[in-house]
Formats: structure tokens, sequence, C-alpha cells
């Protein structure tokens, strides 16, 4: 019953530290038209914008979609902004999936992006609120007691999180756009980083990024002959409370149950088989052994031997983060929207260097919160 | 298009300050009912999404505790917007619209009390140019004001009418934090507050939380007898550089009132979200509303305004109007941003 | 100033005051404290003590009530060693931070560990809570300074909760 989607542009921008020759608008406006461009259209062609953002307290600027629609040309148009947590870049292209999927309009622009020069992430995400029952030690803080456990409760080595670390940024090198350009990465080099919470090193965590991506959606009517369209074979999202008694949060079901549902609307059986490639939303290394296994890719116990061997590597079995990854870009609001348009530009085959040969079929997936929130999507070269 | 019906609203009471009540109480007590009034429960809903704004608490991601207020075991699909939850309401309408729910449950939700909500809106503006300057709400809404009674556009007296009914009607809302008689001239004698505009031509600071449920015409007919059937939405933005716009007309309505065809529709109600008096004047000349309309039966923003949900307030109300077998068709506005700046319109009818 | 000098930002800070309520529960969990005393609530459906209380089961979407009070002695569900400190916290890096199951809660929640070599922390161990001297107490979880070692074998933490993983 949804009208068929396709993704016909992408754009992003270099991600970097600081983009100190831009201001937010203008940040956001470059990954636009890179993506016009990309896609043979002009701002007259977009039906509707659709905004995706971290929280407003970074940058310090409210429901910036008032303030940014000069920049993206919505005067007169429909926009919204989406603000899902964590996961929100992801959510952000499926709300505006949803606008072509309607039926009722026609090419949209996804926009997401982040100035973290120009905000404290780090103190917005830990504002001390008076009467809290809770300390709040940080993402990090929160995150790495489960990673902790997951290589408990697996026996996975030790250094199965610098190997994933090391695959990302080797696979970025390749990729112009990533932020982090790290020349002669290695395991030792990883090892020697220094350590944020224990076992996570420097190494093995994301950076903070400006950057910016956007996607252009088009119906399938609309596609044109001088479009390359990643058709969008499925989209979910799931979410779960950040704390109730059962929850495992190593394992969390909502992942598990969103990437069912994505599987079975793009009609695949055996997603580890059917599936070329996954842009998997890995902000701390180990997060790529756990996301395969809650992602059914790997079984239970077993992803971090993909991560191992190899099969996650742009040579492997199983590629993931082809770009480089969270752990090489990060641009909190935008990099779950970089995962969804990675995925398209390998069924698109216009991933450059760290292309993945013969990727028909590949997944998008972002994440947030407490590992409560997620959003995947499946896009492929041919319509279903 | 799909036929989607509004099959069930529920507010809560609308107050200068809810207390010891955090945004979660609120938003259960509304979800609970609306849920309950329909003999559902959450396991039912396709679809859930909110619209709320972390600034009113001063906290990053303040919405991800909604989850608290509702039933998300096994997960749920859901979604939220940094907007009023008239825009989720828009995004949970998509939804049903591609066929991926049948039924969908919104809510909204803030309090305005604990923070300083007219400065927090100053963040809306230019973050370069403009907010650092702080203008905040109540000041460009006086700018816009001013611009219009220099113009001879309206005349002060035509505002205090305005505040005038949104009391008078107000007192038949049992959830209005503003209501009563008043006589213009009694309204006119009172002092400014931020000239031209008296206090009274603001809208209150409101807390408060509502919740509504949409469903797909033949899911919609199956729980309930009166869905109201949105015919038409549509919304629109304008610039955000105050000095680019004419800040006397709404152009962005227009627009919209043009796509819904609302001239050929037979416009009985109409829920109007004017924060202030002058507004409400801006938007009923946009929308060329006949001298026959109910304007604000509910008493409007002014009587009180939950914001981040009194447009949805508004879509709500006029569902509730439609009850009645007198009334078969009603427009509900909502709008976001300084001075009118971006605005949605809901067509609602019984059938 | 350099008749080259270009002005490339500047710093326009934001300042706003908000007044902050608790909550009916998390007010009683934090009088409880005061006490001196670990209170949690239990779901009428699942039988789970939530510790602390929210007022609500998210897994049955249903109120809790039924207030249960708690051990102040628990397993260490998982942890980690801190390098980088809390924005505007007390404690100097590096600390530890552990998730807790206090003995007649269902689920952990966050907390310091201390008074133990920060390599010999495990999964597993039994920890009980250390209160800073009754005078200085507050309404806050911070009442408890941190939790160290408890002189008893450690818990198989797979078999601790599987009551209600999956159910």
């Amino acid at each position: 019953m949804p009208t068929l989607a396709a993704v016909v542009g992408m754009g992003q921008t270099y991600h970097k530290s600081k983009r100190n020759d831009v201001s937010m608008a203008g940040l956001v406006r470059e990954s636009a038209d890179d993506a016009l461009r990309d896609a043979n259209l002009d701002w007259k062609d977009i039906d509707a914008v659709i905004l995706g953002k971290a929280p407003d307290m970074f940058e310090g600027v409210m429901m910036p979609e008032l303030y940014l629609s000069d920049a993206l040309v919505a005067n007169g148009k429909p926009i919204i902004r989406v603000h899902t947590a964590g996961s929100v870049g992801g959510a952000t292209g499926i709300v505006a999936a949803s606008y072509i999927q309607s039926g009722l309009f026609k090419r949209v622009l996804v926009a997401t992006y982040e100035k973290q020069s120009e905000s404290n992430a780090m103190w917005a995400l830990s504002t001390t609120v008076p009467y809290a029952p809770l300390i709040n030690a940080g993402a990090g803080g929160y995150f790495t007691p489960y990673m902790r456990e997951y290589k408990r409760r697996h026996k996975a080595p030790d250094n199965i999180g610098r190997l994933v670390a090391v695959k990302d940024r080797l696979n970025a090198l390749k990729n112009p756009k990533a932020h982090l350009q790290i020349e002669g990465i290695n395991e030792e080099m990883v090892e020697k980083s220094p350590i944020l919470w224990d076992p996570l090193t420097f190494l093995e965590s994301c950076p903070s990024s400006d950057g910016a991506c956007s996607l252009i959606i088009s119906s399938e009517d609309s596609v044109d002959s001088n479009q390359t369209p990643a058709w969008i074979l499925g989209t979910s999202v799931r979410s779960e409370p950040t704390m109730y008694v059962g929850r495992d949060v190593v394992n969390p079901i909502a992942g598990t149950e969103c990437a069912k549902d994505v599987y079975h609307q793009a009609g695949i059986l055996d997603p580890r088989k059917e599936i070329d490639c996954a842009e998997i939303y890995v902000p701390f290394s180990w997060y790529e052994p756990m996301w395969l296994e809650n992602l059914l890719l790997a079984d239970i116990g077993k992803g971090w031997m993909m991560s191992e061997n190899g099969d996650t590597s742009l040579e492997g079995s199983f590629p993931v983060n082809m770009s480089g990854g969270v752990l090489s870009s990060n641009p909190i609001g935008a990099s779950g929207l970089i995962r969804f348009g990675e995925a398209a530009q390998q069924v698109r085959q216009k991933a450059g260097d760290y292309q993945v040969s013969n990727a028909n079929i590949a997944l998008g997936h972002a994440f947030g919160g407490g590992a409560q929130f997620f959003a995947m999507w499946i896009v492929a070269s041919k319509k279903p | 298009m799909r036929k989607v019906g509004i099959i069930g609203y529920e507010q809560t009471p609308m107050l200068r300050d809810a207390g010891a009540q955090n945004e979660v109480e609120l938003i259960m007590s509304v979800v609970h009912k609306v849920l309950k009034n329909l003999s559902i429960t959450q396991s039912d809903i396709d679809f859930t999404c909110s619209g709320s704004c972390d600034y009113l608490q001063g906290v990053s991601f303040a919405f991800v505790d909604g989850l608290n207020a509702i039933s998300a075991v096994p997960p749920i699909k859901e979604s939220h917007v940094e907007m009023d939850a008239a825009w989720a309401l828009y995004e949970s309408w998509l939804k049903i619209q591609s066929g991926q729910a049948e039924i969908a449950l919104i809510y909204g939700f803030g309090k305005s009390s604990p923070g300083e909500i007219r400065e927090i809106l100053s963040l809306q503006l230019d973050p370069y140019y403009i907010a650092p300057l702080w203008p905040d709400s109540v000041s460009l809404a006086a700018l816009q004001a001013r611009l219009l009674l220099d113009q001879g556009i309206i005349s002060e007296k035509e505002m205090a009418v305005v505040v005038q009914d949104s009391r008078s009607k107000a007192i038949d809302n049992t959830n209005s934090q503003l209501s009563g008689d008043f006589t213009i001239e009694e309204l006119l004698q009172e002092p400014y507050f931020v000239s031209p505009l008296k206090k009274h031509d603001c809208s209150p600071i409101t807390d408060g939380a509502a919740a509504m449920v949409i469903a797909s015409e033949e899911k919609a007919k199956e729980l309930y007898e009166y869905p109201a059937y949105i015919t038409g939405i549509d919304h629109r933005i304008e610039t955000g550089q105050i000095g680019a716009r004419d800040l006397t007309k709404s152009p962005s309505v227009e627009i919209s009132a043009a796509a819904l065809k609302l001239a050929s529709k037979n416009i009985q109600v109409a829920e109007l979200h004017a924060p202030f008096s002058h507004q409400q004047l801006i938007l009923t000349e946009a929308l060329k509303l006949s001298d026959n309309v109910l304007i604000n039966k509910s008493g409007g923003a002014l009587a009180g305004n939950i914001v981040m949900t009194a447009g949805l307030d508004r879509i709500g109300s006029i569902f509730q109007q439609l009850k009645s077998n007198e009334v078969h068709c009603g427009l509900a506005h909502a709008t976001s941003g300084p001075c009118l700046q971006q605005n949605m319109l809901v067509l609602l009818e019984d059938n | 100033m350099k008749e080259d000098t270009k002005i490339k930002g500047f710093e326009a800070p934001i300042y706003f005051k908000y007044s902050y309520t608790a909550g009916a529960t998390t007010t009683l969990f934090l009088k409880k404290l005061l006490e001196g005393k670990i209170v949690g609530q239990r779901c009428p459906i699942c039988k789970g003590v939530y510790v602390p209380p929210r007022g609500s089961c998210p897994r049955d979407g249903v109120a809790t009530e039924e207030e249960v009070e708690v051990a102040h002695t628990g397993t260490v569900e998982s942890f980690t060693i801190n390098y980088i400190p809390i924005p505007d916290g007390d404690v100097d890096p590096p600390f530890v931070s552990a998730n807790i199951v206090l003995d007649g809660a269902d689920l952990s929640f966050m907390h310091l560990i201390s008074g133990i070599p920060h390599d010999e922390v495990r999964i597993g161990m039994r920890v009980k809570a250390l209160w800073k001297p009754k005078e200085d107490w507050e309404p806050s979880l911070t009442n408890i300074l941190y939790f160290e070692p408890l002189d008893e074998p450690d818990r198989d933490i797979d078999d601790l909760l599987n009551k209600y993983k999956n159910a």
C-alpha cells in the first residue's frame, strides 16, 4: 500500500572538528546543495523539507527549522523537525520516506546536521538536575559497562574492540568526507591511546564532528532517467523504556524487533546471506559485534568472531561501516542519516573507493538513548 | 487520500502551575483516559508520536521520560517532534496515509511555569544576529500589534473584543485557566504590559498535557461513534527573518487555505491558535472567515496556552464540537514560531 | 586590534533559571533517603521491585504503589572505570561506576564503587552501601557515598535476573 520511494540524491559535508567557515545554516545548506546536484534537481523540485537534529540545547538554537527555513528554501512549503533520541538522523530519514510513501508528495529533502564546535554537547547531556535520583556518567560511562558484560557473557577476547576501531578507520582513509583520517592506524596505536572508560580507549570511541547530511527522496513516478535510485524496501522504528524489570541492555529487544520488521518488509528471510553490506551505528567499538547479534546477522555469542576474522572488513563476507562509520565521523544529529545515506550510496554504486562490489541490498541502522531507540531501513538497487 | 478520523481527545486542566506534578504524571493522566475511553490499550496502537520542547524543562532529551508514561514493552513504534503536538499529529496522519498504521496515539505536553518562557522563546530566532539581543516573545508580538494599529488595520477595541469573547466563552470550558465576564471598558482601562499589549492580550503561562487518538476510517468506525474526519490538512512556513515578513498578514495561512479549498467549505466552527489577541484578527482575516463562524468556543489560547500542545488542543476542541448534531464542519489552526511564522490548518468534518 | 584581524566567532552565553519538580514518586524515594532508607515500588502485575521507583512499571504500563524497603547490600551487574570526570561531579577520576542490583530489587541502578583496587572489581561481586554521616544527609542518592566490598561469595549474575528476562 505505501507508494514506493527511492533515494535519488545524497549530499554530505566534509566532516571536521570545526567548520569555522560556515554558520549552521551554511553547513546544512552545503549538504543540501550537494544532494540536489547529485539528484540533478533544483530547489523548486522539492515539495517539503524534513529536518532532523539532536537536542536544541547543544547549539542553543530552539526549534532550528524556524531559523533554517530560508537556508533550506522552505518558505511557503511544509517543514517539520524530527527529534528522537540518538537515532534522530535515521528516524528523520524514515519520516521523510513516509511523506513519499503517503502518496501525497513527489520529492522531499531530508536534512540533518550538528555544529558541535558551536555547541557544548558534553554539558548539554549531563546537566545537573536537582533531585535527580541517579548519577549521570555520560555516554561512555553508560555504555561501557554493557560492553564489558557482553565480553564476559560470550568470553570474547580483549582485542575485539580494537580490531573494529582499526577496521573502521582504515575504511575512513578511503572516504574523503570522513572526519578522522588516521594514517598508519593499527591495534597497537589504539591500545596505547588514552583510556577513557575501562576497557575503552580514546581511539575506540567516536569523534565529535561538525557535519551535515542531506538526502533527496522521490516517489517512483518522479524518478528521472538521469537519476540513480536506491529503492527503499522497508523502514522500521522501535522504542523501549530506558529501564524496566527484565530489560537486557546488552541485547535490547527493541533492536531485534526493529530488525525483524524491516527484514519482513523487504522480503528478507536470511539477512546475513541476503544483505550485501551494512552501515550500523557503532559509536563505541564493541557495539559492532553486539549489534551484529542484536540485528540477527550473527548468532548470539558469535558476533565478535565476525569482527575478529575480517568478515566485516571491506573485503570481507559481510562488510560493515564501509564509510568509516560513526567511529570516524560523528556529527550527532546527522550520523543516523549518514548511515542510511551511505547504505544507499552502496547500492547506487556511488561509494567510490569504499564501494562494495555487487552491493545490491544494503542495511542502514541507527540507535540512541539508552540503547533503546532504533531506526533502520533497507535499500536496493532494484525495485521490489 | 485515506480518510482519517479523530476518535479521542483528552486534556489536563490548564493550570498556571502544575505544582509537584511532573511532565510524566501529566502525560499519564491523559493517555490513560483517552485509551480507556475507547476500551483499548497501548498494544492496540500501531504508532505513537509526541510533541514537546526540551527547553521548557531545561534538559536535553526531556521527552524520553515521556515513554515511562505509556507502556513500551513490548517495544513500540514511536517518534517525536520538537514542535507543537499538532505536527506530531501530522507525522502520525502520514503514517496512516501510507498504510503503515491504522491507529495512532498522539500526545503533547509542556510546563511553562518552571522556566522563563518569554526569554526561552528568543532562542527560536537567528542565533547569530537576533537571538543574542534577546527579543522575547511578548515584545515581538507587541511589535506586530503596533504595526497593525499604526496601519489602521485593527483597533485596540477590536483586540479587547477578542479578549472579552475568549474570557466569556472559557467559562463553559472546565479546563480553562482564565475565564470571566468583562466589559470592553474594563479591558481598555488596564495598563499596558508591553505596549501596545496589555496583559490580557497575551496568553497566560500554562502547564498541561493532552492526548489524541486517530484512526483510518474503517478502524475509527469500529471503535467510536462520532469520528471527526480530517478532510484536509496542510502546513506552511514563512521566513524566520522578522524584518523580511509583512507581520500584518499571514501568507502561509493563505496558501494552506487555498490548498484546502476552504472557500468552498461550510465552516461552522473554528479554533484559532492565537497566543495574542491581535493574532486572532490576522488569522480571521487571512482565512476570510464569515461572521457566522463560531470562533474559539474553548476560549482559545488566551484562556490557557499549553506551549507545545496548544495547536493540538485547537484540533481537539473542534473534535469535541463536532460531537454536537448541529456542527458538521470545523477548522482548526496551529502555529509555531514568533508572530505566526509557521501555521497548520486542519479541516474536520463528521462524514 | 590589528587591521587584518577578523572576528571569526563570539560567545553568546545563555542563562536560564528553572524550578524543578521531582514528582510524587521521586519525592517519596528522596524523603526515605533522608531517613536512611532505600525504598522501591512493586509492580502489581509482574511483581518486580523498582529501585529507584518511578510511579509506573514501563513493562506493564500500570501505576506502581506498593512501597518496598530494600537492603543496603547488593550485587554488581556491570561496571566501568571512569578516567573522564563527570561534569559537575564530585569524584576525581579514575573512579568506578557500576550498575548495582540491591537485594530485594529487580533491576540495577548506577552508583559508585570504592574501597577496593580497581582491577579487583568484578561482575557478580557483593557490595554494601557506605552512607555519609547522618548530619550531612540530603534528599539525594548521594547520601550514599559509594558501595564498598561485602565479604560474601560472588553471585552468579546470569542466575540473578533470569526470572524476568524474556518473560
